[in-house]
């Protein structure tokens, strides 16, 4: 039977056709969701879970940045409303469209108390667990939205100018920033009056990055991702009683050869006699 | 004068629905705050779109309570009134097709239906299977990265930014390349909520007895092949892509279709 046997070409070649553009759509779909994930450089609010699983918990729903916008601390006198901290990422923000950010030397985080952005949230991207201190109660302070980073070549205060302005705009004050007393030698009878950002403490806020005077803020938070480095499980720190107890099952390998014999004296870690 | 009376409700529907989302960022109002990703009504009741959980389930995240409840609240509420209710009375995309589709029919654009061969009004629901396919493998919830309905939305609520392209493309799209291009053939969420509403109980019912055949119905019918019925048989129009806009009810001079509540008995 020709007509059947034609039948059945035709279904075989649409079926082939269908999966092979189902196919190119899918490659091409998850070739654009994946280039839009990739915008490392973005601060998120309070609590905001890792990047990679922020985008996925994160539903859009804009719900952080409106309790943002409309908390009570946010008026003016008039009772109108001051632009708020998050945004809503739009086309040609270049970040994933929808998502919450801030940009600090916009509107950096002011750190309510009672942090209204983060029980607001429905999904779960911002992690209200996360924040909440021994006595369960939510505490802006534990947030890690990003960590100051000090560029000192630009930095006034290390040219020997006296500024603290970061210093003084940071909420957690001499935690979070310290200032640390230096000689200047160029002038020989000055002092230079270091900012050192302590990354245990530092929360992201970016107030200090607003405030800083330099034309370009010589003092900005990047997300914590992009402001540390890891010095690997490797090491262990032998003064550290916690760290050395990874290595507490670890035995010492000592190799012994005629060169040994001839080995200096480790006389900084050992008690040698001379 | 023409009747047009579904046409205003469902405008005065979405103008209201989008101006409480706006005050809720504008005024702080909390009658309906959020997106419809996720929102509250009166600051209490969770609502979620359910294709929009279902693709961040897939991404690989375990859901908050308050978006899983919510798209239940949703699921439940449309399987009632009509799935697709949500494309005709709440979407604010369909303002943007309908204009498209209302001035083709102006600039005598709109000629019979092109039968496209991998462009069918099925294809929706390929093309939601494949976001929650892509949902899983690139691991971000797929058609949430370039929906132009919440793209339109937080638009309205937050600013478009650039984001208004998308919007401009729909209407081109849909004015000058396919006739109901994004609404009756690609558009995913419109899909999912076909197949949530697919036994609803609110339907359009057709009288076959007071039709005069003038097609008027099928003509501003965005779906019309679900009104395969007319003239021909009094039954409900029970296929689940109609939007139950009732542009039908309202062009029907001889009182032959009107909303009723489905039976399930023949």
């Amino acid at each position: 039977m020709p007509n059947s046997n034609n039948n059945r070409r035709k279904f075989f070649a649409t079926t082939l056709q269908s999966v092979g553009l189902t196919a190119l759509g899918g490659l091409l779909w998850s070739g654009y969701s994946d280039e839009v994930k990739a915008s490392p450089l973005v601060l998120r609010p309070p609590g905001a879970l890792q990047e990679e699983d922020f985008l996925k918990a994160c539903i859009k729903c804009g719900l952080c940045a409106e309790a943002c916008v409309n908390r009570d601390s946010n008026k003016n006198r008039d009772g109108s409303n001051r632009e708020g901290t998050l945004k809503m990422a739009k086309g040609g923000d270049h970040k994933m469209i929808g998502t919450p950010f801030f940009v600090p030397t916009e509107v950096p985080c002011y750190m309510c108390d009672d942090v209204p952005c983060v029980p607001v949230c429905p999904s779960g991207a911002l992690d209200m667990p996360s924040l909440l201190n021994e006595k369960k109660e939510l505490d802006i302070n534990k947030s890690r939205m990003g960590l100051a980073v000090v560029h000192k070549e630009s930095c006034i205060a290390f040219w020997g100018i006296q500024c603290d302005a970061c210093y003084r705009a940071c909420p957690l004050l001499d935690e979070a920033i310290s200032l640390e007393y230096q000689k200047n030698e160029r002038t020989g009878k000055h002092a230079f009056l270091l900012p050192i950002v302590h990354s245990d403490i530092c929360t992201g806020c970016g107030l200090c990055e607003q405030a800083c005077v330099t034309e370009k803020p010589a003092i900005f938070v990047l997300p914590i991702e992009n402001s540390t480095g890891r010095a690997g499980s490797h090491y262990v720190k032998g003064w550290d009683k916690k760290d050395q107890e990874r290595v507490a099952d670890a035995k010492e390998i000592k190799t012994k050869n005629e060169r040994s014999e001839k080995e200096a004296a480790d006389y900084l870690n050992m008690e040698v006699e001379y | 004068m023409r009747n047009i009376k579904y046409l205003l409700l469902r405008r005065m529907t979405q103008f209201i629905l989008l101006f409480l989302y706006f005050g809720a960022n504008a005024y702080g109002w909390h009658m309906l705050e959020g997106t419809f990703g996720a929102s509250r009504l009166f600051g209490v009741v969770p609502l979620a779109d359910p294709y929009t959980a279902v693709q961040v389930l897939a991404s690989g995240f375990i859901l908050g309570a308050d978006v899983l409840l919510g798209a239940l609240i949703i699921t439940v509420f449309y399987m009632v009134v009509g799935g697709r209710a949500f494309c005709s009375w709440v979407c604010p995309i369909n303002m943007v097709t309908d204009l498209a589709n209302w001035l083709r029919r102006r600039l005598k654009l709109d000629k019979e239906e092109v039968n496209y061969r991998f462009l069918k009004r099925r294809t929706r629901y390929w093309i939601m299977v494949l976001g929650i396919v892509v949902s899983a493998v690139v691991g971000v919830a797929a058609f949430e990265v370039l929906s132009p309905i919440t793209i339109m939305q937080r638009g309205i609520v937050f600013g478009f930014g650039a984001g208004v392209s998308v919007i401009i493309a729909i209407f081109l799209f849909d004015l000058f390349g396919v006739k109901n291009g994004w609404c009756g053939h690609l558009c995913p969420l419109g899909a999912a909520y076909a197949l949530i509403g697919s036994k609803s109980l609110i339907r359009v019912e057709h009288n076959h007895e007071n039709c005069t055949n003038c097609m008027d119905c099928k003509v501003v019918c965005p779906e019309n092949q679900v009104l395969h019925m007319i003239n021909k048989k009094s039954i409900s129009v029970t296929d689940a892509e109609c939007t139950n806009c009732g542009r039908c009810v309202d062009v029907c001079n001889d009182d032959a279709l009107g909303f009723s509540i489905r039976k399930f008995t023949k």
